[in-house]
This record gives C-alpha cells, sequence and structure tokens, in this order.
C-alpha cells in the first residue's frame, strides 16, 4: 500500500501542475481584467489609475512571464496576493476555511448517515408504503433545485415560523463565548447544511437502497441464509458491507467539494466561506485568489480520490491497489 | 479684498430648528445596516467604490458636507470665504476635531492630503484639482486655496468621497498602496473602525471624542455583508438588519417590505451624485452613426413604462444631459418622449437596412435584465432587431472600453455639476479606448466642446447656466446617447430610526445624525 500510495502522490503532483497552467490560461482568457474591473467599481478612473494598478499587479508584463511568476510562487506554496481584497490569498484561504469545512462536513455527514440509514430501511421494508415515502422524499429532494430548497428553507424557518437564523454565521454583535457560541453557530448552521446535504442524502439513499437489494439476490447471501445465519448478521456482514462500495465511490466525490466550497448555499445563506470568496473572485477577475482556491480544491479532489482507493481495500478485502 | 461670507451659522440654525421639530434625540444604540458588495478596502483615500464610501464616509471626512440643494454645509471647515475675483477659497476649520488615534487635526492635514496624497491616488479629484494652482496652510486652523482661473463648481468638489481628509502623520512619506494602516483606518469622523470580519460584517463604535457636542448619537453599527439580494430582504424582514441602502433589494421586493409595520423609506440622498442612466450608442462604427436612427430608438422607448412596470414607479424619465437635481439642468429642452409613429418616421428616413443590433445590458440583477427585455420590445415594435449580449461586470466593462456594442446600458453619477459629472461623456477630448465612462458614444461636436470648456471657468453662475442651457438643446437634438431614467435607490428603513439622511450624499455620512427611537 506505501508504494501504491508513492506513485499516486507523485501523479498528483503533476497532475496539479497541469490543472494549474491550466486554470491560469483559462482565466486569463476571460474578458476583462481585474485593474478594469477595480476601476469599474470606482466608478471613474483615468489612465494614469489604470496603469498604476496594472504595474502593480504585473499585467502589464507579458503573459508567459505572468504564468512563470505564478506557477514558481505556487511550487514554493506562495499563492499570491489578492488584488481587490489587498491581503495575501493563503491569508484569505486560510480565513475562510474553517466556516466552509464546518459546513460542508457537517453536510457531508448529515447527508452520508440519513442516506444510508433511509436507504438501509427502505431495502429492508421493500414494496411496504415505507419504502414507497422514502424513495419519494429522495426522488423529490433529488430533483429540487438547490437554490429554491435554500430561499423556500430560509423563508419558511426564518421569515415565517421564526425558529432557526436565515443567514449568517453567527448572531453579529452578541459576542457569546464558549458554550453559548457554540449553540449559536450550530443554530445558523442547520438550514444550509439541512440544504446542502439534501442532494447528497437523497443520491446515497437511492444507492444505498438499490446496491443492497441487488446483493441480497446474490448467491452467497443465499448460501449465508442455507447456513442458518442470523438475519441481522446476513444484512450487516453479506449485503451492506458489500452495498457500500458504490456508496464510497461518491462520497469520495463529495469529499472532494469539502474544500472547494458550496458557492450557492454559501451566497443564499451569506455563510462566510470559501465557495463565495471564489464566486466574486470569479466576478472582479481577481485572478490569484481564483487560482488559489482552485488549487486547493483540486489538492483536495486529488487526496480524496487516493483515500477512497484505499477504504475501498479495506471494505472490500478483494480489491488490490495497484499503481 | 472683500470678502464674499458663506457663514456656517445660517446653515447650523436650519438644521437644529429641523431637529427640534422632531423628538430629542436618544442616545445609544446598535445600528445594523446591509453592505453589498463588501468593500475592497476602507481607506478612503485609496479606494472610492460605492460600498467602500458608504462605510468609510463615517470614519473619514471632507471639508463640506452639501444639503439636497446641494448648498454647502460645514464639516471639517466651519466656514469659508471665496475671493470677489472667484480665485481665493479661505476655510477655517474645526477648533478641536482630533484622529482616532488622538493625534490633533490640523491644517497641515488638509494640505497634505488634497496637494500631495489625493493628487497621486484620486482619479476623479486629480481632474479637478488641475484648476488648483496653491493650497497653503497660514496658520493651523486655516487653508487657503488658490486657483489658476475661476473654477464654477469649485466649492463642489468638498464631499467625503470625492476629497477625503486622510492624517498626515500616518501617510506622509510611505507607500501609500501598501501602508498596513490600510486595514485599520483612521479618520476624524463620527465612527471609528472597530473589527472587519471578513465576509460577515464591519463594525464601527462611537467615537466618543468627536468635536460636535452629544454626536453621534448611535453606539455602534454593524454593516452585514448578505451577498443574495433575496436574503438581504430576508434580513430585513425579520429584523435582523434595520438599514437597507438605496439598491440592495430588488425593486419587486420593495412593496412587499413596505407593506410591513414600522418601515419607512425614502428617495432622499442621492441629490450630489444624480444616477442618471442612458444607453450608450455607438457612433464610432456602425449603424448608429445615422442620426435618424438614433431619434428613432429614442422616440421608440417607453420610458415611462420602464419605471412604473420594473423600477417600482421610483425614478423620473430622463429628458437630456443634465439630471433635474443637477445644477444648471435646463428643462425645456426638445421634447423626445415616447412616440413609435415619430419612432417609425425616423426610423424610415434612416439608412438601417434590417440588421441585428447588439445591446449589452447593465450586469446588476433581475432589474437590469429586464429593462434590456423591455427596451428589445420597444425597438423590435417599430423594426429594429436587437440581439441581447450576456456578459458579467468584468466583460461588460471590457465590451464598453472596447467600442464592441451597438447599444450598451450604463448609469453615471453627476457629481451635483454638469463640469464634474455630464462634460465628461459628451466633449471630444474624452473619446478614448479602454474605460468605460469616458465619451464612449464617439460623439463629436466642436460647439459643445467650447461651451462646456467654457462654462467651467465662468465665476457668474448666470452665464454658466446660458451656456449649459445651449450645450443640453445641441446635445438633445444630436441624440448621442439614449436617455432613459434619473435612477432613484429608495433607502429602506424601521421608522424608529430617526435622519439616517441628512445629506445629499444619504447613507453615506448620515450616520452621524441618526439616532433611534426604541
Amino acid at each position: 500500500m506505501l508504494r501504491f500510495t508513492a506513485a499516486r502522490l507523485v501523479k498528483a503532483v503533476f497532475i496539479l501542475l497541469a490543472i494549474l497552467v491550466l486554470n491560469f490560461v483559462l482565466i486569463h482568457a476571460a474578458p476583462g481584467d481585474p485593474a478594469a474591473v477595480m476601476a469599474g467599481e470606482a466608478g471613474a478612473a483615468d489612465e494614469k489609475f489604470l496603469m498604476d494598478l496594472q504595474e502593480r499587479f504585473g499585467l502589464d508584463q507579458p503573459f508567459s512571464v505572468q504564468l512563470w511568476t505564478y506557477v514558481k510562487g505556487a511550487i514554493q506554496l506562495d499563492l499570491g496576493y489578492s488584488y481587490r481584497q489587498q491581503m495575501p490569498v493563503a491569508e484569505l484561504i486560510w480565513d475562510r476555511l474553517p466556516a466552509t469545512l464546518l459546513l460542508t462536513s457537517t453536510a457531508f455527514l448529515i447527508s452520508i448517515v440519513v442516506g444510508v440509514v433511509a436507504g438501509v430501511l427502505a431495502a429492508q421494508a421493500q414494496g411496504t408504503w415505507w419504502d414507497t415515502l422514502i424513495s419519494s422524499v429522495a426522488l423529490l429532494f433529488y430533483a429540487t433545485p438547490l437554490f429554491w430548497v435554500a430561499l423556500m428553507a430560509s423563508l419558511v424557518f426564518s421569515v415565517f415560523l421564526g425558529w432557526l437564523p436565515g443567514f449568517g454565521y453567527e448572531t453579529i454583535g452578541a459576542n457569546y463565548t464558549g458554550f453559548e457560541r457554540v449553540l449559536d453557530i450550530g443554530k445558523h448552521l442547520i438550514l444550509p447544511a439541512g440544504t446542502l446535504g439534501l442532494f447528497f442524502t437523497a443520491i446515497y439513499m437511492r444507492m444505498t437502497r438499490a446496491s443492497m437489494l441487488e446483493v441480497s439476490r446474490l448467491d452467497f447471501v443465499k448460501t449465508a441464509r442455507a447456513k442458518g445465519l442470523r438475519n441481522s448478521l446476513i444484512q450487516r456482514r453479506h449485503i451492506l458491507r458489500n452495498a457500500l462500495l458504490p456508496v464510497i465511490t461518491l462520497a469520495g466525490l463529495q469529499a472532494g467539494q469539502i474544500v472547494g466550497g458550496a458557492v450557492l448555499t454559501e451566497t443564499v445563506f451569506a455563510w462566510p466561506g470559501i465557495g463565495r470568496l471564489m464566486f466574486e473572485a470569479i466576478n472582479q477577475r481577481d485572478y490569484n485568489v481564483i487560482l488559489g482556491v482552485f488549487f486547493i480544491s483540486a489538492a483536495m479532489v486529488l487526496l480524496f480520490n487516493l483515500i477512497t482507493d484505499i477504504l475501498y481495500s479495506i471494505v472490500d478485502p478483494r480489491i488490490r491497489l495497484t499503481s | 479684498m472683500k470678502a464674499l461670507r458663506f457663514l456656517a451659522s445660517a446653515a447650523a440654525v436650519a438644521m437644529a430648528s429641523a431637529l427640534a421639530a422632531q423628538d430629542t434625540p436618544k442616545q445609544g444604540g446598535t445600528l445594523n445596516a446591509v453592505i453589498q458588495p463588501e468593500p475592497p478596502g476602507l481607506m478612503l483615500g485609496l479606494i472610492q467604490n460605492g460600498p467602500t464610501q458608504m462605510v468609510a464616509g463615517q470614519i473619514y471626512e471632507s471639508l463640506l458636507r452639501y444639503d439636497s440643494d446641494l448648498g454647502p454645509m460645514p464639516s471639517l471647515a466651519k466656514e469659508w470665504t471665496k475671493s470677489e475675483d472667484g480665485l481665493t477659497y479661505t476655510f477655517t476649520l474645526q477648533d478641536n476635531a482630533v484622529w482616532h488615534d488622538g493625534t490633533p487635526f490640523t491644517s497641515a492635514d488638509v494640505v497634505f492630503s488634497v496637494d500631495v496624497f489625493l493628487r497621486e491616488t484620486h482619479a476623479r479629484l486629480r481632474a479637478s484639482l488641475v484648476h488648483v494652482a496653491r493650497i497653503e496652510a497660514p496658520d493651523d486652523k486655516t487653508v487657503v486655496f488658490t486657483l489658476n482661473q475661476p473654477f464654477g463648481p469649485f466649492l463642489g468638489i468638498f464631499e467625503a468621497g470625492t476629497m477625503p481628509i486622510v492624517p498626515k502623520h500616518i501617510y506622509e512619506g510611505t507607500d501609500y498602496a501598501n501602508n498596513p494602516a490600510n486595514n485599520t483606518p483612521i479618520g476624524t469622523g463620527p465612527f471609528k473602525f472597530e473589527e472587519w470580519q471578513r465576509g460577515s460584517y464591519i463594525h464601527l463604535v462611537k467615537n466618543e471624542d468627536y468635536y460636535m457636542e452629544g454626536k453621534p448619537y448611535l453606539d455602534e453599527i454593524y454593516y452585514q455583508v448578505i451577498p443574495d439580494a433575496a436574503s438581504r430582504s430576508v434580513a430585513f424582514e425579520t429584523g435582523k438588519v434595520d438599514l437597507l441602502p438605496g439598491g440592495s433589494v430588488e425593486n419587486f421586493d420593495i412593496p412587499r417590505l413596505m407593506a410591513m409595520d414600522n418601515v419607512c423609506s425614502t428617495d432622499e440622498g442621492w441629490e450630489f451624485f444624480g444616477p442618471h442612466s442612458w444607453m450608450w450608442l455607438n457612433m464610432h462604427e456602425g449603424p448608429m452613426q445615422d442620426k435618424n436612427l438614433r431619434k428613432a430608438v429614442m422616440y421608440a422607448l417607453d420610458r415611462e413604462f420602464a419605471r412604473d412596470a420594473l423600477w417600482n414607479g421610483n425614478g423620473k424619465v430622463a429628458k437630456g444631459p443634465v439630471s433635474s437635481v443637477t445644477r444648471f439642468h435646463e428643462a425645456n429642452t426638445p421634447d423626445i418622449s415616447f412616440d413609435p409613429e415619430k419612432a417609425k418616421e425616423y426610423l424610415a428616413a434612416s439608412d438601417y437596412n434590417g440588421e441585428t443590433l447588439r445591446l449589452l445590458p447593465l450586469p446588476y440583477g433581475e432589474t437590469w435584465q429586464r429593462w434590456a427585455e423591455a427596451t428589445r420590445q420597444n425597438l423590435s415594435d417599430i423594426g429594429i432587431k436587437v440581439d441581447i449580449v450576456a456578459t458579467d461586470v468584468a466583460g461588460w466593462n471590457q465590451k464598453v472600453s472596447d467600442w464592441e456594442f451597438d447599444m450598451a446600458f450604463t448609469y453615471l453619477y453627476q457629481y451635483g455639476d454638469p463640469a464634474l459629472g455630464v462634460a465628461r461623456t459628451y466633449i471630444s477630448s474624452n473619446i478614448a479606448k479602454g474605460s468605460p465612462w469616458n465619451n464612449v458614444s464617439g460623439y463629436v461636436n466642436e460647439e459643445v466642446d467650447t461651451l462646456f470648456a467654457e462654462a467651467a471657468i465662468q465665476a457668474d453662475d448666470a452665464t454658466r447656466q446660458e451656456m449649459y442651457t445651449k450645450a443640453q438643446n445641441i446635445i438633445v437634438d444630436d441624440v448621442p446617447v439614449a436617455w432613459m431614467l434619473e435612477l432613484a435607490f429608495p433607502t429602506i428603513y424601521r421608522c424608529d430610526l430617526k435622519n439616517p439622511i441628512s445629506t445629499a450624499i444619504g447613507v453615506n455620512d448620515g450616520m452621524r445624525d441618526a439616532w433611534l427611537d426604541r
């Protein structure tokens, strides 16, 4: 497993470099540059103003020089300086990362636990009204656009019922500390994490259910039954364990997004995370920030892919790791 | 030299009586407001975009403020005089103003800010300072501006966003753009910077040492960053914020918010900016070079419908280049109201041969998108084919700067005076690729050039009015742009927030006088 991991890590470095260059080229191909956007926000500019900005950002340099400067920096883990926010990119990302991690990993946990449990329940109760109910709800969540769910959730639970805060990370100006603060952040977390988790919950549920039903018809399950094993043991050891493989694949995909943030959810719920940071940076052509977020999330996707592969071999020892 | 005196006392008395008419202000309380988008920084001398001005306008001050008729009121200058030849302006500063770090504020700060710092950093002020020969400080509390020639709009360039006064002791001799103090702005204003949680909020607290006794009334202000327009409505509905500055929510949400209890709104506080919207008509190349086609477009636009249906009835149909809140506005220019029949006549007389024209909407949200659609409908009704080109803000900037359009929506501020915010759009010396705020249409008319150039350097207002009236009549007839609306961005707030707007720049410096009746 060590050799496998090492080989994969070496590959990952090259893939990351390729992603870095590709992103740089793509972003620079979009119309508009950060100096013009900043001047646009200021509502006035003369030639000197634009030239000063371009010089400060190095935008007056030839494209190849800009690219080389960036790649050279990134190799040394220097992600550059944000033109618009006037802060080092690494610092910006570091500031926003905890909020995003909290949101996305909560959503991840909710969706995997609720999804798998509901999927198992539905599979065991196949054909009953209970199965129909779970499956219908999952289909509904699967098909509904996220932004609509987010807006409706905030309308219902925040505006009409007044149970939960509709936006933000914590109560501003309340200055809570300790447990009170945790509770406060938790309250703010419910709506965004819930909404964000819905789509994946539905997917896990459908996948677990289908996979469980498929595996339960296989010969080794019949053998286990013939041996007279307890049903709960068959369900857990024989069926669930095998049925989980496709779920792990999907979980690996979702986990890759944990660092990339959730643009829509963070925007609707004013959650101060990475996704929003990236979205705003794209609008403002704040190249370094965009590239920084892409870089970090690409690295995470690669990392989680690796973890997923290793997990496969643990869940199903028949799968061997070869690089 | 006989000095013409504009004494502060008259304005002060007027303000005091206006206040007395209401209840006595209460001290204390926290104000929650919305800010969107998040400002790039709060150092007003370096950055002047809208959100920066809104927050930094409480931290930094300039020498003057302006009432809703654009008359100057005291701010850091308590009084001022103008010499009869219009060349020398003498300002007397407040006696006990101090910077937020405790350093006394003096005339040296003003000279440094205007003559050194802002000449380097502030594109818009730089253009006005061309007329200023010398800025001197004969003593600690006096500043004298000497002009090269009379400059009509001179007394109109002293608002905080145009001429923010910055602390000399912090910035002199430093690399301004990279000064670490930019992250903890220090001004003389009624509120001090406390904390900025990026992505969440900016927190300001009361300046206990403010030079006006008893002001400000509020203890603290939170500017909350909420990126989604629908969520900003929710934030107001659920009571998390008390103030939605103009343009914070989509127009179609306004009636719903206004129907709530204890909700007030006002169109005031935009007089200084006079946001004026139009469509650039590309006269560099293509069909819009034809004056008959431009007139056809102008007559085809149902701007009253746009105002009522899209802007919720807010705003006023724009009839020409100068907004009705800007000085020297001429009301009796040729009438170019909605008239499809006339539009068809002009179209028939034009060389238009049925080609599809490119229309760039402003990428500022739903209202603008729908406005572009309504415009396409108006134009197709008289037989002009229109293709709406979708872009984001950066793409719009570039396409307009590079003249890649036939019609493009925009709106610009007028800054109270034609010389400051109107001439730039129509004078031929201002045609240059690469900027979306100069004469983007490519309009060339020598007479207009001369009129604008002469009117700016007249000392006498009557002479200026005559010249601007003439210029407005010519421009309206030439239709270099299609004027749309004088935009109104209502400020929505809870009625127990008193005086959020007391000057022509509205919420940008309004919190000095604001108080909460709770």
